[in-house]
């Protein structure tokens, strides 16, 4: 792939976050945390609430102590560098722009603290904000501007120290469906053309998928995969990894000479399965098919309208539900009630045990 | 409204009346408000209050300020502990006090003199409760912790994240703070009398004794300035209010062309 970055820019840095853990008390937020990320990447840190992963994020930024491990960046060891000299820019899940501050005044404020002259500052300050399109709105203060231009207004102050790392905690969560989906498309568009190392925090496999070149699922403190986006989804890991990247159904499958033999078809199996006997294979809803047919095993219980695409619930004759998506044309040829066979995609399943 | 005015303007106008009033004959005089600037004692007076007012404000923002925003951002744990404090003299009569605090001020004025100004350290005492409100709301009116952690992310150090994030947006809070404390300094009596010390009170009472005219010129002219005072803070407030009401939720801007796009 060719390097989105404008001729002669600075990449980014190497982070390395090296066997972290974190504990408040009892609670281990973090447990044995190890993560690398490539100079200019862009790593998405996915996970339910709790595993952890803004714990890292904030301890890579110096906002939190690592209990025991090591941050590194560039092969450095900041590990007890405080926040306020480690150079990371960071944008957070709120609204974090001084009030008293217009935009420009907040977007050069990492600058005045660096000592860069009067005129260097609004030069800067108007590049970045032209950057993420909000040059017009230099003037105006936080409470004048909508949530959205809020966050980009905080991703151009982060951006104008030129940080050796941007730190994205969760900075959509707080957005509208709608400018969620375009700040995310921004924030990736601006983070290809500054080429900045980015850790971006997210409990949304949407916008994880979406934005990273690499994906880590959290669970518990650890990380349970990390991995390119489409390689996540085709092979998840774990079960855990299976379940929350994406839907899956969970299906009885029986594992025998390196196959998997789940709904009558025979299919090849992804590493970490089980390697014999029976188990769970986690099958994808838009690796099945379905076809009307009188004879079918299984019956359509509903039928769910998602826009371009419908999600078919089915139910097998032992009372396992199964979800089979596909175009919103395709499906409205099935109704609750229609007997229906299942074909099975030809692609790797993970087979965990019962 | 009208009777609500009435309420508050006939007492003010009846102490003006008296004020001006020429004693033993007809017609007008300022003679008693003259006093307020010639008579030595009142004049003196009026400096002290003015001086324990100004130095009560300067301490307790010193103490305060900085002890309530460290606590929000670095023991907030101590929070509850500070409140208790802060609002304890409302629970403790003057007398009290002045009797708790007899032992102490030995060592006051043994140190800095028998001036009235060391008044002050008691009235730091009596407005902590007052000062704690006014500045606790405005903190909690901002995002401490996020504002914080945004300034030092962009490598701004602890003093300066105070000074130039946290009590800028604080600001309407220190000046009410700062405003109460005032009014409260100008109109105490009881802690300046019981001590042997004259302040503006004390005399205005000494004054009532053999001029009533210009004690009661004094007592309007004190109302006058806590109300100029009461009337600024409330201006303050009402510019900060509709500074925060001027929202323009105009929907997002639109998304700058991309380099593919452009090129």
């Amino acid at each position: 792939m060719a390097d989105p970055r404008p001729a002669g820019h600075p990449a980014g840095l190497a982070v390395d976050l090296l066997d972290l853990t974190r504990h408040y008390g009892r609670v281990r937020a973090l447990d044995g945390l190890t993560l690398r990320i490539e100079p200019g990447e862009l790593v998405a840190l996915l996970g339910p609430s709790g595993c952890g992963k803004t714990t890292a994020l904030r301890i890579l930024a110096g906002l939190d102590q690592a209990t025991s491990g090591e941050v590194q960046v560039a092969g450095r060891d900041i590990t007890r560098v405080p926040a306020n000299k480690r150079d990371m820019g960071m944008v957070f899940q709120a609204y974090s722009l001084f009030p008293h501050l217009t935009v420009a005044d907040n977007v050069a404020f990492g600058l005045k603290l660096r000592g860069v002259d009067h005129g260097r500052r609004r030069s800067r300050a108007h590049e970045v904000l032209e950057l993420v399109g909000l040059s017009e709105h230099a003037h105006r203060y936080a409470h004048q501007l909508s949530g959205g231009q809020q966050q980009r207004v905080a991703l151009a102050r982060a951006l104008a120290i030129e940080p050796s790392v941007l730190l994205l905690d969760e900075p959509l969560s707080a957005l509208d469906a709608k400018v969620r989906v375009q700040l995310r498309d921004e924030i990736r568009r601006v983070q290809l053309e500054v080429g900045t190392t980015t850790l971006f925090v997210t409990h949304d496999q949407e916008e994880a998928l979406a934005v990273a070149d690499r994906v880590g699922v959290m669970k518990g403190g650890r990380l349970e995969q990390l991995a390119a986006p489409a390689e996540l989804y085709a092979n998840p890991a774990t079960p855990f990894v299976a379940e929350f990247v994406g839907l899956s159904n969970r299906l009885a499958a029986e594992v025998r000479d390196g196959q998997v033999h789940v709904l009558g078809a025979s299919l090849p199996l992804l590493p970490g399965s089980i390697s014999t006997g029976s188990g769970t294979a986690m099958v994808r809803p838009e690796a099945l098919g379905l076809s009307p047919d009188a004879d079918g095993t299984a019956t359509v219980t509903a039928v769910a309208f998602l826009g371009p695409f419908s999600r078919v619930h089915c139910a097998l004759p032992d009372g396992t539900a199964v979800s089979a998506q596909m175009s919103s044309s395709a499906a409205r040829e099935f109704s609750a009630g229609d007997r229906v066979r299942i074909d099975v995609e030809r692609s790797g399943v993970l087979v965990v045990p019962q | 409204m009208v009777p609500f005015g009435l309420f508050f303007l006939v007492p003010l106008l009846a102490m003006l009346d008296f004020s001006t009033r020429k004693i033993g004959g007809g017609g007008r005089t300022w003679q008693a408000w003259r006093n307020l600037v010639q008579d030595d004692q009142l004049y003196h007076a009026i400096t002290i209050s003015l001086g324990l007012a100004a130095s009560t404000v300067a301490v307790m923002l010193a103490l305060l300020v900085p002890t309530m925003i460290w606590v929000r951002l670095r023991t907030p744990w101590a929070g509850r502990l500070i409140e208790f404090l802060c609002l304890l003299p409302l629970t403790i009569p003057a007398l009290v006090i002045v009797v708790g605090l007899k032992g102490v001020y030995a060592w006051v004025t043994y140190f800095l003199g028998e001036s009235a100004l060391t008044l002050a350290f008691i009235y730091v005492v009596l407005v902590l409760p007052y000062a704690y409100r006014a500045i606790d709301a405005a903190l909690s009116a901002i995002d401490v912790n996020t504002l914080s952690e945004a300034a030092r992310s962009l490598g701004a150090g602890w003093a300066t994240t105070i000074l130039r994030v946290v009590v800028p947006n604080i600001w309407s809070g220190i000046l009410s703070a700062a405003f109460i404390s005032i009014a409260i300094v100008l109109g105490e009596y009881t802690i300046a009398s019981l001590s042997g010390y004259q302040n503006l009170q004390v005399v205005i009472v000494l004054l009532g004794k053999s001029d009533g005219p210009t004690s009661v010129a004094a007592s309007l002219a004190t109302l006058l300035f806590g109300m100029v005072l009461l009337l600024l803070l409330s201006l303050v407030s009402r510019g900060r209010r509709a500074a925060d009401t001027d929202v323009t939720t105009g929907v997002v801007a639109p998304a700058p062309t991309t380099v593919a796009e452009r090129s």
